[in-house]
């Protein structure tokens, strides 16, 4: 269930309560986000979508602990993050958060392989767990034979199903998805979102997207609109 | 280090830019090692001088002599255990450019009192049979290809004339950084043979019953000789191989100043590179920094980036510098015993390590600063 009222019916995995943005450029203030409310169940996929400059990639920011909010509050599977120190909120961020970015982001000077693994590097796993867990996670996406391959190598639409692969290989709480098809065809885009759909119904991930495309948010759940800060209505896909 | 595979690859994304760095490296501590050679060959052995050895001179000047008569009032002075004597004789052999140092010594004590000098007992014996006899330097002896029973002949610029010699050995040091770059003959020969300056000599050295009665029996035997046509100026023997040195000018400053040159454009150099490469690199450090790389391990990547070029680039310099310096002071033999010891070898790479943390500390601290979500909107 996925929820905006701010009234908490119940336990949830990602629950944020009045929640403001301010960004300060020079005198002036500009309120990104104003007395926001949100609930996500594990398991949820939910996309958000809005106009540019409607706070979507801020949000993300936010709730993956890579901004903090002026105020209000973000709790993830019973962690209240907005009050972490730095150091906390990386390490928290490593445990539970997988990114997945518009333009993928991956190193070009390392393999796949070598991409999907930078998020083991913090932990103990030794190094055949790593590989073993670069191998499943390349799988699932369909790249177990481009393993050695460089950046420059790989398409669009395989960079970032490498980037999904990074973003799952450590098995996070949930995945943060910000334009994941804002830079494909459409084609590989529909390709790129049947993985985020087999990562939600077959291995119960919850997913948050931000996209403008409203083929790719059809996929989600729930879509929410956000426009000016403010979330507008949920509406239940497909209704 | 299981970032290492990370940090390898950074170094190998701009090749050309790295080797460039690396080399500047390089050029430096190449640099570094033969100036440092070249300090150690100037000093003249200054280092290895006898703790226990003073010497003693023209209170004028270094090339005016000292009687001969000298050598018996010292001997009674308390303290002194020996005395030997040596005078420069400044010949030429072949021609100019085959410069190196000819000193007439005192047969009977002069490899008594430099028992630091090593000599066969054979060699020994035959310097002192053969009035015309000299013992040459090992490394002299490998520049000319001396050996012993040789004749070498020499053009006197002091005392002119045609003099000849006969070689009765070859002399080495007992330390790595000794000067066997002389030849050392007989006085009697030169007493013999000179037709002025007879009955004196260039300098005398004095030594001592006890290292740590220097200063007591310098300040004695000046005294001594206070007051008569040749005063005398007594130091140690350090001393004395730096004034040598002095003449030629502040050398060590010279050393200083050039190489403290370098290492300011080096460190300016390879901060601005390193700046650069950490500039083009913000989105991926914001990337790392995104998956959980702490501000401080981002710290650490960039710096392993700069001490990895830093001590590469150090360490091939120092090595070429240790493998060419041999070859050098062969072929500039005037410059003395050219010699990377251990202890620059060290010094150097520790240099090195340092300049490379100095040159990457600034753009690590700015990757260490970088926040994630600015550095995101930049890709």
């Amino acid at each position: 269930m996925v929820s905006i009222d701010g009234k908490g019916n119940g336990p949830c995995l990602v629950c944020v309560r009045n929640l403001d943005k301010i960004y300060t450029r020079g005198s002036e203030e500009i309120h990104v986000l104003q007395g926001l409310n949100l609930e996500v169940d594990a398991g949820d996929f939910v996309a958000f979508m809005g106009p540019s400059g409607s706070g979507k990639t801020t949000l993300l920011n936010l709730l993956g602990g890579l901004d903090l909010p002026t105020s209000g509050s973000i709790t993830v599977a019973g962690d209240e993050i907005t009050h972490m120190s730095a150091g906390k909120l990386t390490s928290w961020r490593a445990r539970h958060v997988g990114f997945i970015f518009q333009m993928y982001n991956l190193i070009p000077v390392l393999t796949a392989f070598q991409n999907v693994e930078l998020p083991l590097l913090l932990t103990r796993l030794s190094k055949a767990e790593r590989r073993k867990h670069v191998e499943t996670a390349l799988a699932v996406v369909g790249l177990a034979d481009r393993m050695y391959h460089y950046p420059r190598q790989l398409s669009g639409g395989q960079e970032q199903r490498v980037a999904i692969a990074r973003a799952i290989v450590a098995d996070p709480t949930f995945l943060l998805c910000d334009e994941p098809t804002g830079d494909l065809d459409r084609k590989s885009a529909d390709e790129i979102m049947d993985i985020i759909d087999r990562l939600v119904k077959e291995y119960k991930k919850t997913v948050l997207i931000v996209t403008h495309d409203p083929r790719a948010a059809e996929r989600a759940r729930v879509i929410l609109h956000l426009d000016k800060g403010v979330l507008m209505e949920a509406v239940k896909a497909g209704a | 280090m299981k970032s290492f595979r990370l940090v390898w690859a950074n170094l190998r994304r701009k090749k050309v830019r790295t080797t460039l760095t690396i080399g500047s490296f390089l050029v430096a501590f190449f640099l570094f090692g033969l100036l440092a050679a070249l300090r150690m060959g100037f000093q003249g052995g200054a280092g290895a001088a006898g703790a226990d050895r003073l010497n003693v001179i023209n209170t004028v000047s270094l090339i005016l002599p000292l009687p001969f008569s000298y050598r018996d009032r010292l001997l009674q002075l308390a303290g002194v255990k020996a005395v030997t004597h040596a005078t420069w004789f400044g010949g030429i052999y072949q021609n100019e450019r085959n410069f190196f140092p000819q000193v007439a010594v005192d047969k009977d004590t002069w490899f008594e009192v430099y028992a630091d000098y090593t000599l066969t007992p054979e060699a020994r014996e035959a310097f002192l049979r053969d009035r015309q006899a000299c013992v040459v330097g090992r490394s002299l002896a490998d520049r000319f290809g001396f050996k012993v029973g040789d004749r070498i002949p020499l053009r006197g610029t002091i005392w002119p004339g045609n003099w000849e010699f006969n070689v009765a050995g070859i002399y080495d040091g007992s330390q790595p950084d000794a000067d066997t770059s002389g030849m050392y003959f007989r006085s009697d020969y030169l007493e013999e043979q000179r037709a002025f300056g007879k009955g004196t000599v260039g300098w005398y050295v004095v030594q001592l019953d006890d290292p740590e009665d220097g200063v007591r029996v310098s300040k004695a035997i000046d005294e001594l000789f206070s007051n008569s046509p040749f005063e005398t100026l007594t130091q140690t023997e350090k001393a004395f191989a730096a004034s040598f040195v002095k003449q030629m000018g502040n050398v060590e400053l010279l050393i200083l100043s050039i190489g403290s040159v370098v290492f300011l454009t080096l460190l300016l150099v390879t901060g601005n590179t390193m700046a650069i490469a950490v500039r083009e690199r913000y989105g991926e450090l914001a990337v790392l920094k995104t998956v959980g790389f702490s501000d401080f391990r981002v710290l650490k990547l960039i710096l392993a980036e700069a001490l990895l070029i830093a001590g590469q680039g150090g360490l091939i310099g120092l090595v070429l510098a240790k493998a060419m310096i041999p070859g050098l002071s062969r072929a500039l033999p005037m410059l003395g015993v050219l010699y990377v010891s251990p202890l620059t070898f060290g010094l150097g790479f520790v240099l090195a390590l340092a300049v490379g943390t100095a040159a990457g500390l600034l753009p690590a601290v700015g990757a260490m600063r970088l926040k994630v979500v600015d550095a995101l909107r930049r890709v």
